[in-house]
């Protein structure tokens, strides 16, 4: 951090002295670069293990002496064959999938009209259901998976993926409508006035002028929720048993962890592809995802 | 801003449906509002604040799974104070929350200041930097796991093989404190993203014209880092320490992954605990004892960070929030 400034006024004036720029250069290198490079190796190292791994052969897997293990001489797909064909990862890539779909579309929902009424529609005491959805973000599900979890039971509702479906709500709606009440703080309440005048009513209001407005909020509030929902491990541990029901994470770790000898290449495997959708989604909404996960946090 | 141009140049034809009771009711505030907060408190209310006093409840209780407990009072917590793997839960509990925060801020400041240099391919280098925080916890836990491997650790190898730096490999996971400070390192990882992103965001906001005028003034890079950037960060560094805090003191996932506990319950976290005792253990009230044990720290340190850290904000004058 020390000289960005020192430089965008430098910059421009070729004729600094020669030991300046060489000082500053080299400065630069072993300042910003060199510790920059450490942060991206250390950082992304475990990926790049996890993906070598995954497609080595068990032969090279366990002899580093022969083969050196940082790159992968004889890739095989026989790892990810064993993960899709001999186990049931599909179905749990599927199951993952329909729990996260269903629980962000079920939280965005909820959010976009509480968050709607808490911003918009000015009633009294708005600033308290404000505070107790931040107050609801506070508190972590390894605190509420033990009674949830008798909940759960009551309601009949134990090993069924409609479980995770209703549950997950309880820690992304306070995320989404957090960020959702940010969102619709930026849209001009004039446009709403205007349509007030026009005669709109309310609901026509948030479905034709409020929501089309706020469409990035929504993608970022979807992304996240589906990302967080794909993430979910505790809840899914404790209230789902049978094997085929599983979502990847928890499936990962109790399925393929069997015995003491671990398989590291279909763990590997099966850690990379599980990653992969979270990543793809990530990757297409990266501008969403940074600017609202700094916006969320600096309300 | 193109959406709001569309809006004002389009003309929305609002077709007013004839005054019915429904459409009546509809336009009646009180009742919208009630309709709008109805789905998301309704899930609030049962799956988050009833199960919270169901927990409160269980932990009273000598619940197991399969049958519905008895009051017992305090027994439960009384059975805590006096129990070992429980006290040990605690003080990890601390020891992992106060080390892998110190270092998660330390080096995701360290990271954040790097990133705010104008450097090539800045938004590549800044996705990329997010992706520890975006895969899922319990699939890098497992990469950590096998890079923890006490025979084929690739650390190990690179100590021992490459370096010959010493003569056996680690064994990161099979004694107390070498696990405990494996997992923190974990920890570390996966928290530097969230806070070099968030810092960087606060840092963004800093005016230039700030370090400007210190230059001119004569300060040197170390005076313009503690009287320009720190207490301009303040804000935003309070909101994200508390977070990090609670998040990493109710954590489960990494320690389930990479320990399980082990070895000999020696690397519990209170979160861990409570779900070996409640769930393979079937001990519902004696788990729910522990995760309410949770909560008074969960509260201190949250107000802690909020009010200690935060005080600032109003102290400066211009909150940038």
């Amino acid at each position: 951090m020390t000289d960005t400034t020192v430089e965008a006024i430098a910059a421009p004036t070729t004729d600094a002295p020669e030991r300046l720029s060489w000082d500053s250069g080299v400065k630069r290198m072993v300042l910003v670069y060199l510790p920059l490079a450490l942060f991206l190796i250390v950082l992304l190292f475990p990926f790049y293990w996890m993906t070598v791994t995954a497609f080595k052969p068990d032969a090279e897997m366990y002899d580093y002496k022969t083969y050196s293990p940082f790159w992968v001489h004889s890739p095989t797909l026989h790892n990810i064959y064993v993960l899709l064909f001999e186990t049931n990862y599909p179905q749990w890539l599927i199951t993952t999938m329909g729990i996260a779909v269903a629980s962000t579309f079920l939280s965005v929902f909820s959010s976009v009209l509480a968050a709607y009424a808490i911003e918009r529609l000015r009633f009294k005491g708005a600033q308290h259901f404000g505070l107790a959805i931040y107050l609801a973000y506070l508190v972590p599900p390894s605190i509420l998976f033990i009674p949830l979890a008798t909940l759960i039971f009551q309601f009949g509702l134990f090993d069924n993926p409609i479980a995770l479906i209703l549950t997950y709500p309880t820690f992304l709606v306070p995320f989404c409508t957090w960020l959702l009440i940010g969102y619709f703080k930026s849209i001009p309440y004039e446009l709403e006035e205007c349509a007030l005048i026009d005669g709109a009513s309310r609901l026509q209001i948030l479905r034709r002028i409020t929501l089309p407005l706020a469409v990035p909020g929504l993608i970022s509030a979807g992304i996240f929720a589906f990302t967080l929902s794909w993430n979910e491990f505790i809840y899914a541990l404790a209230f789902i048993q049978s094997t085929d029901k599983k979502t990847v994470p928890v499936a990962i770790l109790t399925e393929l962890v069997t015995g003491d000898v671990y398989q590291w290449g279909s763990l590997m495997a099966g850690s990379l592809l599980g990653s992969v959708p979270v990543a793809i989604i990530y990757s297409f909404f990266v501008e969403y995802y940074v600017s609202s996960m700094t916006g969320a946090v600096k309300e | 801003m193109d959406a709001t141009v569309d809006v004002g140049l389009q003309r929305l034809n609002f077709v007013r449906a004839p005054d019915t009771w429904v459409t009546k009711l509809f336009d009646y505030k009180p009742f919208l509002v009630f309709l709008c907060l109805l789905p998301s408190m309704g899930l609030l209310v049962v799956f988050l604040t009833y199960p919270l006093g169901l927990g409160l409840w269980l932990s009273m209780t000598d619940t197991t799974i399969g049958q519905p407990g008895h009051f017992v009072g305090l027994e439960n917590f009384q059975e805590l104070m006096d129990d070992p793997v429980f006290w040990m839960s605690v003080t990890n509990t601390i020891f992992y929350t106060v080390v892998a925060t110190a270092g998660k801020f330390t080096l995701g400041l360290w990271l954040a200041l790097l990133l705010n240099h104008h450097i090539p391919f800045k938004a590549f280098i800044r996705a990329i930097v997010l992706l520890p925080w975006i895969v899922p916890t319990v699939l890098s836990a497992i990469a950590w796991w096998w890079i923890y491997s006490p025979q084929f650790s690739i650390v190990s190898y690179v100590f021992v093989d490459l370096l010959h730096w010493s003569d056996t490999y680690f064994n990161f996971l099979g004694s107390p404190w070498p696990a405990r400070w494996s997992l923190i390192v974990a920890n570390i990882w996966r928290g530097i993203p969230f806070v070099a992103i968030t810092l960087l965001a606060g840092l963004q906001t800093i005016s230039p014209s700030l370090y400007e005028a210190a230059l001119l003034d004569g300060a040197s890079g170390w005076q313009k880092f503690y009287r320009i950037t720190v207490p301009l960060l303040m804000p935003i560094l309070a909101v994200a320490l508390t977070l990090s805090v609670l998040f990493t003191f109710s954590d489960f996932q990494l320690v389930y992954a990479i320990t399980r506990g082990g070895p000999f319950n020696t690397t519990h976290l209170m979160a861990t605990l409570a779900f070996q005792r409640a769930i393979p253990g079937a001990q519902l009230g004696e788990g729910a004892a522990i995760a309410v044990s949770m909560i008074p720290f969960l509260i201190a340190a949250t107000l802690l960070c909020f009010f200690g850290v935060g005080r600032r904000k109003w102290q400066q004058g211009e909150a940038n929030d």
